[in-house]
């Protein structure tokens, strides 16, 4: 089976302005969506408390509403978790007291509402989830640095930009996505990021090898056709493991449960946009960064001179004619 | 004919060693390494606790200025004003004579910054030795948790320090609710026994007096743990504290109370029978963490260093507060500052979602290569299988926990690994398609391939790496898999599937339809 064939070389060089229009309107939808409705943070991120109770019968969410209303904790926010008959109770602000026990004093209030087991109490302090948003962004902030470094010390400088900014590109965009369905932000949706972060790059980088070994090969000039040939030759691979890894996602998006959801979701968006990026707007910002192929091939052609003047020296030394 | 070359060898010695390593996990046999779930997925107690550092500061202060008093009185040296103000111990000597004789006994304190004033002493500790207590009250908490826990029976409890002043305690065998309060009670018990002197002079007043009236009198007031309204006034510095205690035991008095028979060393009994024996007919409070449980009056003088606590304990009461006395004090409180807790429904669930998730990410991946690729997509799935026993082994060999992000990690390897023999594949296809034959595509095919994979693999280690140092508990776990998994996968999917291309090579030369090899037109 084949799915694109080997043959047929797709210009898609031609239709750069179209793509990067998209490109562009996404990301300042993203934006835009970051700076208004902003992310849904967790309580990984701003501390707090989150209960999570499984009913024998149907969770009574209205009644639960009613209950919380009378207590401490009338700001409590309940609803629907995976199934109708859990719920997790999320609750602003934790207790550092170790002897009175969040979960003893939930056993009291929800007395009342049936049937129930506390599954899980997770309580964050807001100074551990100070420190853990600022471990994350010096996390994301570090991936990104060490993404670069490794990218320039492999390609040229214009390809090393390229590749961070369809990374830049792929973030905005999958976090574009999280602000709009309103994922919580936890710890999880940052490990989910900086996989991304790896997987985006990495498509994108054998498009680029495809692009640097056909530059050495072809006798063409110009860059967009260079470009739209390795584009071309790497489409299967790239449509196939994004495929490959995209049903793996999915399963985990439908079967993982519901506290995996939100890893799985910005996987599933990141993957989907990272291969886009990769196929259609990151060889474009060579383009756009003025990438000249003539130059390249002179460089190409004196560095292959110095080697050979290189090797030739060695041999006359060796021969001993020098 | 070479059915067997080197890559294959390791590719067999490597499935071996996946199986037989895996087994204990997969199998849960009783012997050999396994690997440990984490507290997401078989449930348990994950606390993160904060050391008030301060108060190690604080007590070391007291206990410097009860080792001034016992000093004094020991060698009738006449002291006055003797008072702690702000970290500061404040004592003034009477006669001029006795300072070097002071000086001598202070010398012998590490730590302390003298500053003297006339008569007027002014202790304090230290830069460098506030750091000190400071860290040592945090490796003191560690060991005294740690402690509590192993003699309260619970499985596996693990207590680690965690940057400064932090210390992260989990515990997989909590399964109930009780389990978990009377464990959270025993960590966070200060255990802080004091053996406290009553003024017996102004106890009658104790009822009117403010606390700062009480501190002039270089007293603290202190309530009965039972009730309340009543009141003790007592020395601020202690007779003797906790530190001295060695043995602690419950016991049950006549009424068939349950009380706690304590054991002193030998300088604590030492001073504890000086005391009672200057004491008689005084009152003398025992005091644990900051309630008077008893306040007996001292008939004669107590030799041999034992005493008791009374004060209507419940029996597993009094044994936890016996564990606590046993396993020493905690040098300060601690307080919570997060906690996750999962039952082991929930933990039992998510193993199960995982396994859904895995199973049928591991099938859609399968069918499609086999689709695709035809026997290249059995020979990458061979690859794929081996990996997936492989990460496991290894797993189980580090001791490896594994997480619910970590079962997520796996699966996700199964789409990356795939990876891994796509990009070759499709090479040798490429070749194969501009007319190569088939044993230079398989050998170009690789070679080509190896440089693009490579890139492709140092990328998502390197963020893997970021995750494990920054990432906290299960996500550390996410790390862990997902790392092994691409170490693993470049052993797999190119040398084991390489070396199984050089064994069929002479059978593929021998076929003529490379459609059924590579799904090739």
């Amino acid at each position: 089976m084949e799915m694109f064939s080997t043959e047929k070389i797709y210009d898609f060089m031609s239709k750069r302005f179209a793509f990067l229009g998209l490109s562009s309107f996404l990301i300042i939808a993203s934006i835009v969506l970051l700076l208004t409705k902003g992310l849904n943070f967790g309580i990984d991120f701003v501390g707090g408390t989150i209960v999570q109770v499984k009913y024998e019968q149907t969770a009574p969410i209205n009644q639960l509403r009613d209950i919380f209303k009378e207590t401490k904790y009338s700001n409590a926010v309940i609803s629907e978790f995976g199934a109708a008959d859990e719920v997790v109770i999320r609750i602003t602000g934790s207790s550092s007291d170790l002897t009175n026990d969040i979960a003893d004093e939930m056993h009291a209030i929800l007395a009342p509402s049936g049937k129930f087991e506390i599954r899980r109490v997770d309580m964050v302090g807001a100074k551990v989830g100070g420190e853990l948003r600022e471990k994350g962004l010096i996390a994301l902030g570090l991936s990104l640095v060490v993404m670069l470094i490794y990218v320039s010390f492999r390609f040229e400088w214009r390809f090393a930009l390229a590749s961070i900014l369809a990374l830049v590109h792929d973030s905005i965009i999958a976090m574009g996505a999280i602000s709009l369905f309103s994922v919580e932000v936890n710890l999880d949706i940052l490990a989910a990021m900086l996989t991304l972060l790896g997987y985006s790059i990495n498509d994108t980088i054998i498009v680029f090898d495809r692009i640097r070994e056909n530059l050495q090969i072809t006798k063409e000039t110009l860059l967009e056709k260079v470009i739209n040939l390795s584009v071309s030759k790497t489409l299967s691979r790239t449509t196939l493991t994004s495929l490959t890894t995209l049903f793996v996602v999915a399963t985990l998006l439908f079967f993982g449960g519901e506290i995996i959801y939100g890893f799985s979701f910005t996987l599933f968006v990141g993957i989907i946009v990272g291969t886009y990026s990769s196929i259609f707007v990151a060889a474009t910002f060579l383009v756009q960064f003025k990438f000249s192929v003539e130059d390249f091939k002179v460089k190409e052609a004196e560095k292959q001179k110095r080697a050979k003047e290189k090797a030739r020296n060695r041999a006359m030394y060796e021969q001993g004619t020098v | 004919m070479k059915i067997f070359n080197y890559r294959l060898i390791i590719f067999v010695l490597s499935i071996i060693f996946g199986i037989v390593f895996s087994i204990p996990s997969l199998l849960q046999t009783d012997t050999g390494k396994k690997i440990s779930l984490g507290l997401d997925l078989q449930g348990g107690l994950h606390m993160l606790l904060g050391v008030n550092t301060q108060e190690a500061v604080t007590s070391k202060i007291k206990t410097i200025a009860t080792s001034v008093k016992y000093f004094s009185d020991d060698e009738e040296l006449l002291i006055d004003g003797l008072s702690i103000e702000s970290d500061a111990v404040v004592f003034t000597v009477l006669d001029k004579d006795e300072i070097p004789k002071m000086d001598e006994m202070l010398n012998q304190i590490k730590g302390l910054a003298i500053s003297k004033d006339d008569l007027k002493y002014t202790l304090k500790l230290t830069a460098e030795d506030i750091a000190k207590t400071k860290d040592l009250a945090v490796v003191q908490a560690v060991e005294t948790i740690r402690n509590r826990l192993d003699q309260f029976g619970l499985s596996e409890p693990s207590v680690l320090r965690q940057g400064e002043t932090d210390i992260v305690v989990e515990l997989p065998g909590i399964k109930t609710a009780a389990d978990e309060k009377a464990a959270r009670e025993l960590i966070s018990k200060p255990a802080n026994l004091e053996l406290m002197a009553v003024d017996e002079e102004r106890n009658d007043q104790v009822n009117t007096m403010t606390s700062s009236q009480a501190a002039s009198y270089g007293n603290i007031i202190l309530e009965d743990t039972n009730n309340p309204n009543i009141k003790y006034l007592v020395k601020e510095i202690p007779i003797l504290t906790g530190s001295q205690v060695i043995d602690a035991q419950v016991a049950f008095d006549q009424s068939n109370q349950a009380i706690i028979n304590f054991t002193l060393n030998s300088t604590g009994a030492r001073i504890f029978g000086d005391f009672t024996a200057k004491s008689v007919g005084k009152r003398l409070a025992v005091v644990l963490d900051g309630k008077v449980y008893s306040a007996p009056n001292i008939r004669e003088r107590i030799g041999g260093g034992s005493g008791q606590i009374s004060g209507g304990f419940t029996v597993s009461e009094a044994g936890n507060v016996a564990i606590a006395l046993r396993s020493g004090a905690l040098p300060a409180t601690v307080t919570l500052l997060e906690k996750r807790s999962v039952g082991p429904s929930l933990g039992a669930d998510s193993i199960k979602a995982s396994t859904i998730a895995l199973v049928s990410g591991f099938a859609l991946v399968f069918v499609f290569m086999i689709i695709y690729y035809r026997r290249a997509g059995v020979i990458a799935n061979i690859a794929l299988i081996a990996n997936v026993f492989i990460i496991i082994a290894v797993m189980a060999m580090f001791g490896a926990t594994l997480t619910l992000p970590g079962m997520a990690g796996i699966v996700l390897t199964i789409g990356m690994a795939v990876d891994a023999n796509v990009i070759i594949t499709e090479r040798i296809r490429e070749l194969i398609n501009e007319g190569v034959s088939v044993t230079k595509a398989i050998e170009d095919g690789y070679s080509n391939a190896m440089r693009a994979i490579l890139d492709s693999n140092i990328t998502t280690l390197l963020a893997a790496v970021i995750l494990y140092a920054y990432g906290t508990g299960p996500i550390k776990g996410f790390a862990i898999t997902i790392s092994i998994g691409i170490l693993t996968s470049m052993l797999t999917a190119i040398l084991g599937t390489h070396g199984i291309y050089e064994s069929l090579l002479p059978r593929i030369n021998k076929d003529k339809n490379l459609r059924k090899w590579f799904g090739v037109k």
